[in-house]
């Protein structure tokens, strides 16, 4: 594929090509360039690229985790901090879970001929369609009312005076709730991706492994795991940026001290006066594990896109 | 005897949490709401406590004038945004098939949009379609034009621009792996016959890419009748219901009419037409393999 020598350098496909750079990161470039930027120079629109770039729109967004006073800010009122320990905790753990649980299931899928494996993969691929807006009727009704634990039960009891609080336990506003959707939400998925790479696995090893003596479970875990590495990091990136950037669901299942960044931006744009040099700098910040990913790894995204579409 | 009885169990062990939680967070809450769109439900009640009405939440969407207006713009944005993006993506494609330097950047950079948060974008784009501070009407102005109202009059319009520069890379890259993958004898053959560039991609390449390109189609199809968070960050659904696609009359009628017996009824609507896409784009694949499959037993025969 990647071979050193390229085809004869036509300069109209290098203006295309540049031109097609330009407009995939402009707009992400005029974000960055306008964090760094205070209100009264974006709202004049006189500078440009020639301004004092400042770091003050960062530090008021994170005003609440920042172990320093701020001298421009007299209150804190953007708890942006606290809205990105809360994304990194919820991302990661539900990442992490459905891997975990989305290799075992594909690996079953694909090697086991087993009672309702039909239903399973059938339902499987049919549930991939659901979107989230779907899912946010049912799943606020439950949430709030059903998937509680009664207060006059031990347990429910227990809860209420560890954690404080008056009506019954339930999964709303927990980060269990909100981890627990993105979850099955990301299952689907990883599991179709998944399939893909374990079938390419070959089958002699597993069996030679299991004539060494080797379990089920020891043949799954250190013979097929290390092999499908590349197949468990496009899973991984795909999941992460579901739950680090899903705003609906969070929305509907979070509280006061559950909130995702994205709750947050949204709630600051529609309020009538909006301070684009913070909302511009949190944005920023909730870009920039995506970005990195994708520099990093954009063979794996790229393969994984592909294997969704042409193994469809 | 142990070892036997493990193995016979091992499948389900493997399968056994995947099932679970798929089962509890998604099976169930979509029976819930099926039965919960028969209804006259509301946020604060258990289903149990709420009264039966029978079709009505259904009925009476049948007769409501907004959600014939969000349908309406549901799905002239997705055909529109699906038919420029797969026109550009193509075409893109087609162009750049060749090995020049500069390409892999492009690629990377390319998945960019569709990997940032859509409510970054959302903030992105309602910055530069800002009447006053926004880059567009700057630069209409700098060149001496009026500036437009981009998120009033020509809401839809401007929605629709966003969403084909987030996801038009994404058909450019499958169709650039699809056009990668072709068989290059074909490609000789054609080369040899003395076929023209246009010839060879009418009769040649477009042709072969076709499976993949109808099922690209339908995923970017079905993924556009999912947009939500992009579209609620421009305009919040407005002005009026320009906007206002049916994932977003969903969510609002749900937490801000408080109406989950009519919220869940429209979900239904919305699912069934989602499963119609899909269950297409499965016939449609297994109809492929079948051909395949028939052709590979004929090329046998003729050995």
């Amino acid at each position: 594929m990647a071979s050193p020598s390229y085809d004869k350098q036509n300069p109209a496909f290098f203006a295309l090509l540049a031109a097609l750079i330009f407009m995939a990161i402009g707009p992400i470039f005029l974000m960055l360039v306008n964090s760094f930027k205070l209100d009264v120079d974006i709202i004049s629109g006189t500078s440009g690229l020639l301004f004092l770039p400042t770091i003050q729109n960062y530090e008021t967004a994170l005003c609440d985790i920042l172990w320093y006073e701020l001298e421009h800010l007299d209150y804190c009122s953007l708890k942006f901090g606290q809205s990105f320990i809360n994304s990194l905790i919820i991302a990661l753990v539900s990442t992490v879970l459905t891997l975990v649980i989305g290799c075992m299931a594909a690996y079953a899928l694909v090697r086991f001929r087993f009672m309702g494996r039909d239903v399973a993969s059938v339902s499987t691929l049919m549930v991939r369609m659901v979107p989230p807006a779907v899912l946010l009727v049912p799943v606020f009704g439950l949430w709030n009312n059903e998937f509680c634990i009664d207060k006059t039960t031990m347990v429910g009891e227990w809860i209420r005076d560890t954690f404080g609080g008056r009506g019954d336990v339930c999964l709303a506003g927990t980060y269990s709730g909100i981890i627990l959707i993105y979850v099955a939400m990301n299952l689907p998925f990883v599991i179709w991706i998944l399939q893909s790479f374990i079938v390419q696995v070959p089958r002699q090893l597993e069996e030679a492994a299991k004539m060494d003596g080797a379990n089920p479970f020891q043949v799954f875990f250190l013979v097929v795991l290390p092999l499908i590495k590349p197949g468990l990091a496009a899973a991984a990136i795909f999941t992460f940026r579901i739950a680090w950037n899903e705003y609906l669901l969070a929305s509907a299942l979070s509280d006061r001290d559950t909130k995702t960044v994205p709750i947050l931006i949204v709630n600051n744009m529609s309020e009538f006066n909006v301070e684009w040099g913070v909302i511009m700098a949190t944005g920023m910040l909730l870009a920039i594990p995506p970005i990195i990913f994708t520099l990093l790894a954009s063979r794996q995204i790229i393969t994984g896109m592909t294997a969704g579409a042409v193994k469809g | 005897m142990k070892t036997a009885t493990l193995n016979r169990l091992t499948p389900y062990i493997f399968m056994a949490p995947a099932a679970l939680i798929m089962i509890i967070a998604l099976l169930y809450p979509l029976g819930y709401m099926i039965y919960g769109s028969f209804r006259a439900w509301d946020p604060s009640q258990t289903l149990s406590e709420t009264e039966f009405v029978g079709l009505k939440n259904y009925i009476s969407l049948l007769n409501d004038p907004n959600f014939h207006e969000s349908l309406a713009v549901t799905l002239k944005f997705a055909f529109v945004v699906v038919s420029i993006e797969m026109v550009l993506g193509v075409g893109l494609a087609l162009l750049l098939d060749r090995n020049i330097r500069g390409m892999s950047i492009l690629r990377t950079l390319f998945i960019l949009p569709m990997m940032i948060a859509p409510v970054v974008v959302g903030l992105m784009w309602r910055y530069m379609y800002h009447p006053t501070v926004g880059t567009f009407n700057r630069f209409l102005k700098s060149i001496g034009l009026d500036g437009v109202d981009w998120l009033g009059q020509h809401a839809l319009m401007s929605v629709i621009i966003a969403d084909i520069w987030q996801w038009t890379p994404f058909i450019f890259i499958l169709s650039l792996a699809a056009l990668q993958s072709l068989p290059s004898s074909a490609l000789e053959a054609s080369r040899i016959d003395g076929a023209t560039g246009w010839q060879q991609i009418w009769h040649i390449k477009l042709p072969l890419m076709m499976p993949v390109l109808i099922v690209t189609c339908l995923l970017r199809l079905i993924d556009a009748f999912k947009v939500l968070e992009v579209i609620l960050v421009m305009t919040e659904g407005g002005p009026g219901l320009s906007t206002e696609i049916l994932a977003l009359r969903i969510s609002r009628t749900a937490t801000e009419f408080r109406e989950l017996g009519t919220a869940a009824a429209m979900s239904n609507y919305l699912l069934i037409l989602l499963m119609l896409l899909t269950a297409s784009m499965f016939a449609y694949t297994k109809f492929q393999e079948a051909r395949a499959a028939r052709l590979a037993a004929h090329a046998k025969e003729d050995d």
